[in-house]
């Protein structure tokens, strides 16, 4: 009998994702024998060098650790804080916080499924060369996402890094005026996510399914962005203040990110699909109607179709941002004032990728003794792991190159920011 | 002639500033009162493909990958010719300047004459300061901007050319 071919299928570097990372796969005959995803962009140590400085100066240092999503950052370094320090917010400040997020959703998901995903499915190597032949395609994800920049450069002061956001509120909220400026540009952009939900659900999908556990936050009222307990699909229903006893980080020696468990069980997936699945009864009904219209059911544990859940994000995120602006009146107070003293404060918000958890010690001087973050795309790795096991083994009959570029379709389903992991890929697949 | 000066970069990466390093000089030279609008743009670079049709001539201002001559500076005359794959591979961002460049000219959104500075980098790490060879190209792309702002733009390439000028160059505009 002759030994089964070994292969190993390598990326290093892995193309339309945020950050520097790489995928090995090593196969022997058309079994999956080794599967690392490996962040090799170097850590960047923020929580050591948050430690000393004051708690105001956390949400401006907390931005520069991802120009996709600095808001995420920015919100759940407040509201940790806040926790810590029993800071009170305007209802009005809350509203605005929301806004804010709609605002980072509505870029980051555009630049997602126009821009880095919507090639996979449409068979062409990046969004240059989609542009060839759908450029209005293209040309519609560049202005949904315009969209979503002109709400972050209006509320943080300015589109990358805003420097708007403080502990207890905003330094400047908006006028209602200033606000009123965005309405036109979200009716169109919430027809133009309508029909990008119709556009990616005709996408061919491949027949994959895995039995995920599903972690976001989950609010009575809303669709989550920075409130609520912290649940699964697995009976998890906690405070974020219990972050630290449910979840598990551990280290790997392949990569600079650490992965996330849940303890007693294993990894889970954060991100639109989890929160689409445990949340699916709070969208509005625009959103509900598009994803039934389109057949897409709650729960979907097909990762391949992340890209239909990031479109009825998309569609939420414009509604939520109106119903916002229609019903906005300035704070009374645009920023609480801050009593210190000791304490510890944890929160989870939803960053446009997921779960971000934040926790701060603080001590009576005002100064952060120690600082914990964990990222949604440290807590999907080992998530993005698992199905690439089980997904190259569907495929491993396929050419190199086939496996390799459904292996790199299959990681951008994660829509993984390395860069935030670290504080991007190389895909290498070994036959042996 | 309508200009405008684009700077690109990160403030934190040590090389990576060289960009937003030139706008800045340029704006304390006083060089917007010229009528040219001088930009600094760090992350979010698809953004400026809706204002690239605006003007006649647009510079870019970047940092390059580390090759062999830190320093270096590369001009390429982007509206007539694809900028090269490795140019920009030091950034970890989806997208950069090239697929922005690339993207703008699939959909005709190119401004009449797009002009790309390159400036070979050598330290990237977060924190680092600038290094001298960079700090030195950082003026001298100073003085090649002057030139195409007062009309003697003979320092950019005409038409399907690349030029680049070694690290010890010495520009007199």
């Amino acid at each position: 009998m002759s030994k089964p071919v070994a292969r190993t299928i390598k990326v290093d570097t892995l193309a339309r994702v945020e950050g520097e990372g790489a995928l090995y796969v090593k196969l022997k005959g058309n079994e999956v024998h080794d599967v690392k995803l490996k962040i090799y962009e170097p850590p960047r140590f923020f929580e050591a060098f948050l430690r000393g400085r004051h708690f105001s100066e956390v949400p401006d240092l907390v931005a520069r650790i991802c120009g996709i999503c600095p808001i995420a950052y920015q919100m759940s370094a407040v509201h940790a804080i806040e926790r810590a320090l029993g800071i009170e917010i305007d209802p009005s400040v809350r509203s605005l916080r929301r806004l804010f997020y709609c605002g980072e959703w509505i870029e980051s998901h555009a630049l997602h499924v126009y821009m880095l995903h919507a090639p996979d499915f449409l068979g062409y190597p990046d969004a240059i060369a989609m542009a060839r032949d759908h450029q209005a395609v293209v040309q519609k994800g560049l202005r949904l996402k315009k969209a979503g920049n002109r709400i972050v450069a209006l509320m943080g002061g300015r589109e990358i890094h805003p420097v708007s956001a403080a502990v207890g509120g905003f330094y400047k909220a908006p006028a209602k005026s200033a606000l009123n400026e965005l309405v036109d540009d979200l009716k169109w952009a919430l027809d133009a996510s309508l029909e990008t939900v119709r556009l990616v659900c005709g996408f061919d999908f491949p027949e994959f399914e895995q039995d995920y556990e599903f972690v976001s936050l989950s609010h009575p009222a809303e669709y989550p962005f920075n409130e609520g307990r912290i649940v699964s699909n697995r009976g998890l229903d906690i405070d974020a203040s219990e972050y630290e006893e449910n979840f598990r980080e551990q280290h790997v020696e392949y990569s600079n990110a650490l992965h996330s468990v849940v303890r007693g069980r294993d990894c889970y997936m954060v991100g639109p699909m989890a929160r689409f699945n445990l949340n699916f009864d709070k969208l509005p009904e625009i959103a509900r109607q598009a994803a039934n219209d389109c057949g897409l059911k709650a729960p979907c544990r097909n990762p391949f179709r992340s890209i239909v859940v990031r479109a009825v994000e998309l569609v939420f995120a414009c509604d939520e941002a109106l119903r916002i602006i229609r019903g906005y009146e300035p704070p009374a107070l645009a920023r609480a004032q801050a009593t210190a003293r000791a304490s510890i404060g944890q929160a989870a918000t939803e960053a446009p990728r997921g779960l971000l958890y934040h926790r701060y010690e603080i001590d009576q001087d005002e100064l952060i003794t120690s600082a914990k973050i964990v990222p949604p795309t440290s807590q999907n790795q080992k998530r993005i792991e698992e199905d690439l096991r089980s997904f190259v083994g569907q495929i491993a009959t396929r050419s190199a190159e086939e496996i390799t570029w459904k292996c790199e379709q299959a990681v951008r389903n994660y829509d993984p920011c390395i860069s935030c992991a670290t504080h991007f890929l190389r895909l290498h697949v070994e036959r042996g | 002639m309508s200009l405008c000066i684009i700077g690109c970069g990160n403030l934190d990466r040590g090389d990576d500033a060289a960009g937003l390093l030139v706008a800045r000089r340029l704006r304390n030279l006083g060089f917007e009162r010229t009528g040219a609008e001088i930009v600094e743009k760090n992350g979010d670079i698809l953004g400026l493909i809706d204002c690239w049709p605006r003007y006649e001539q647009v510079v870019l201002v970047d940092t390059s990958a580390p090759n062999d001559e830190p320093g270096k500076i590369f001009v390429w005359n982007a509206s007539v010719e694809p900028l090269p794959e490795d140019l920009f591979h030091c950034s970890s961002h989806a997208l950069g300047v090239r697929e922005a460049v690339e993207l703008a000219r699939t959909m005709n959104c190119l401004p009449q004459r797009l002009s790309i500075v390159c400036i070979e980098g050598k330290q990237f790490t977060i924190g680092a300061p600038l290094s001298p060879e960079v700090e030195r190209a950082v003026e001298l792309v100073c003085q090649l901007i002057q030139g195409v702002i007062y009309g003697s733009s003979q320092m950019l390439p005409k038409q399907n050319e690349t030029v680049f000028f070694p690290a010890d160059s010495r520009i007199s505009a």
